[in-house]
């Protein structure tokens, strides 16, 4: 096998104006591979006006923001994104690529694998550098990418053991953002673009785009509800909860499914990750994409009318019981606190 | 104009109803016991295939790689109201990962051929992936649009499609052929048609093997599947260090001063 990179890549992706979240997340993960692989860590940003973002990423530990920017390229577009990416992955051939799990990771992160014949893995919620022995062949330095599978009942860890290139997805908020206190001296590398064909097959004829107005991530209390709570109208309860203590309600994806709370609330690997100072689950059972959500919240009460339900399995208080009774009850003895 | 549409649809473990006993004591998945259903998404890509056909014309094909057993979904394909199907099989296929199935299908989509448009779910329920859609528009160097809730036009071999995005949605056009993912919002599938039901009832699709198509085997199946399984573990509890609270006037009392006293009340 030829000599492997030992370069960390971070794709970039923008939000409004800025770098979106889940980049920076992934760049501080990214630092803490790279090190480990003794090797570089580099952002690659594709659009314009970039200059400002790319200086961001080295606050974040990227020592190299490779940089693609053209007038053409303002706006995230599948085809001139993809086709510019995956050119410089075959040509730099970087050990580890990492993406978010967001709308625009999906969309670009499967097309970059697939031209670049690379392994990519969905969705990751923890990653780690480590040697390992495979079908009786070692390799050292592997990136063990591991994901909870098949309805969260197995955790799995997944390896590209013979590709140069390993490539993993992580969704919003599973790392930790943490900027340096020293940001890296970092070079930008600009890369020319030259516009092909194919890039202008999709037009975006309109755009409308909110900023999203929950924001689970901020929340210090989060009151959650799940497919045990019965209704819509029982969801009330929890809301009248939340803003007695300040909080913000949220739900598990049964929840959302059944119409009981809005889809941006969804707390969960398919959905946000939180850690607030205080998360209440109530009629949740615990399934792991729910609890790869919120368990590592400072500190959780779980409200279930099941003794074996697995949520009790990450609680620090657990309450046994109908919530229909329970939240009522917490509400009235909280109001009596006030008094 | 009418447009021919490809479907790609799986047969998925239905993961939202694991019970404790499909998981063997070595902490592996006893598939067996898990009942097979028609992933959500794929039937609601269907579905708008089936829409397209009935407002404009064509030819609808539904295509799936699978075990034998996946010929179920592809008879309920039928009873939608699907003219085509094509059932791709072969050991050389399994343990095929995202990469390595996006290739098989875009050899089986070349082969069908003179297509407009190719469907496929935005994700399937077992791996939850969202890949393979893209990945095989990748090969086929088809433009894609991912998260597709409307078809709001078909004009001029032109797809003007209205997609999801983070905090809303946009409006893309984009040249035919094109291959579009689709979420679970964007319809409701049809029920089966009970004359299709009769008509199919004992129907054995059409098989494709790797004798039929032009593939390289290293790029088949888990050979040609650049990840890997490494590790797997069964997901066991920890019992956990929690405190029980009374659901009484007096206990919820106590855990609220507590939340009080660490500064996370008041
Ligand atoms: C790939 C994949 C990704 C997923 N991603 C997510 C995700 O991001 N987030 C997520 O939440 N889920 C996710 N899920 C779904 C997850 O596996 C569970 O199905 C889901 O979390 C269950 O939600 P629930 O606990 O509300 O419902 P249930 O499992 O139905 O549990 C309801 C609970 O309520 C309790 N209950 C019933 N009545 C009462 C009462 N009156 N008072 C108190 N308790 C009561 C019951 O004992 C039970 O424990 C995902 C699944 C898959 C396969
Ligand atoms: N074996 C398969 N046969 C046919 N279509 C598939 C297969 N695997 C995945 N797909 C399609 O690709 C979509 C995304 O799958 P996934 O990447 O596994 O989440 C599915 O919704 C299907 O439309």
């Amino acid at each position: 096998m030829n000599k492997l990179s030992h370069e960390v890549w971070v794709y970039i992706e923008k939000k409004q104006n800025n770098i979106a979240d889940v980049s920076l997340e992934l760049l501080s993960k990214g630092r803490k591979l790279a090190d480990k692989l003794n090797g570089t860590l580099k952002s690659v940003i594709i659009g314009h006006d970039l200059e400002r973002l790319a200086k961001e990423t080295f606050n974040y530990g990227a020592e190299e923001a490779i940089v693609v920017d053209h007038v053409d390229l303002k706006e995230y577009k599948t085809m001139p994104y993809s086709r510019v990416f995956s050119e410089l992955v075959k040509k730099h051939q970087p050990r580890i690529v990492l993406f978010g799990a967001t709308f625009i990771g999906r969309d670009i992160a499967p097309r970059v694998a697939s031209n670049t014949l690379s392994g990519l893995t969905a969705d990751c919620t923890d990653l780690q550098i480590s040697d390992v022995s495979y079908m009786k062949k070692e390799y050292p330095k592997l990136l063990l990418q591991i994901r909870p599978a098949f309805g969260g009942n197995i955790v799995a860890t997944i390896i590209t053991p013979d590709n140069p290139v390993q490539m993993a997805s992580v969704r919003e908020g599973v790392m930790q953002m943490v900027p340096l206190a020293k940001p890296v001296n970092g070079k930008i590398s600009k890369v020319p673009y030259q516009a092909e064909e194919i890039d202008k097959v999709i037009e975006i004829i309109e755009r409308h785009q909110e900023e999203c107005k929950v924001n689970l991530k901020c929340a210090p209390i989060i009151v959650a509800g799940g497919y045990g709570m019965g209704s819509k109208e029982n969801f009330k309860l929890l809301k009248e909860l939340a803003d007695l203590i300040g909080g913000e309600i949220a739900g598990s994806r049964a929840a959302v499914d059944a119409g009981f709370v809005e889809h941006e609330r969804q707390v969960g690997q398919t959905g946000v990750t939180v850690r607030p100072k205080l998360y209440i689950a109530a009629g949740i059972s615990g399934a792991i994409q729910h609890r790869a959500g919120m368990d590592e919240s400072n500190k959780i009460i779980a409200i279930n009318s099941d003794p074996d339900a697995p949520i009790f399995g990450v609680c620090h208080y657990k309450i046994l019981g109908n919530a229909m009774e329970i939240i009522p009850a917490f509400i009235e003895a909280y109001k009596n606190k006030l008094k | 104009m009418t447009y021919n549409s490809i479907v790609l649809v799986k047969q998925v473990p239905d993961t939202a109803n694991i019970s404790g006993d499909v998981m063997k004591p070595d902490g592996t998945v006893n598939r067996a016991k898990l009942p097979a259903i028609f992933n959500p998404e794929d039937k609601v890509a269907l579905e708008l295939a089936l829409q397209v056909k009935d407002q404009y014309g064509g030819k609808v094909t539904a295509v799936t790689m699978g075990p034998p057993k996946a010929a179920e979904l592809l008879k309920e394909c039928l009873y939608m109201g699907a003219d085509e199907v094509v059932l791709v099989t072969d050991r050389k296929f399994a343990g095929a990962d995202t990469l390595a199935t996006s290739y098989v299908l875009n050899k089986v989509i070349e082969k069908i051929g003179n297509y407009d448009i190719v469907f496929a779910g935005r994700q399937a329920i077992d791996g939850d992936t969202a890949q393979v859609g893209p990945q095989t528009a990748e090969k086929l160097g088809l433009p894609q649009i991912t998260y597709a809730e409307k078809i709001l036009e078909l004009n001029n071999g032109k797809i003007k499609v209205q997609r999801l995005i983070d905090g809303g949605y946009e409006i893309l056009a984009s040249k035919l052929p094109a291959l579009l993912t689709v979420i679970k919002e964007a319809s409701v599938p049809r029920p089966f048609a009970a004359k299709r039901v009769m008509a199919f009832k004992n129907y054995v699709p059409r098989h494709l093997t790797t004798e039929d198509l032009d593939v390289d085997l290293e790029r088949c199946g888990l050979f040609g599947s650049p990840t890997k399984v490494y590790n797997i573990e069964s997901v066991v509890l920890s019992a956990g260090d929690h405190e029980n609270v009374e659901p009484s006037k007096e206990g919820l009392g106590q855990l609220i001063d507590k939340l009080m006293n660490d500064h996370i009340f008041g």
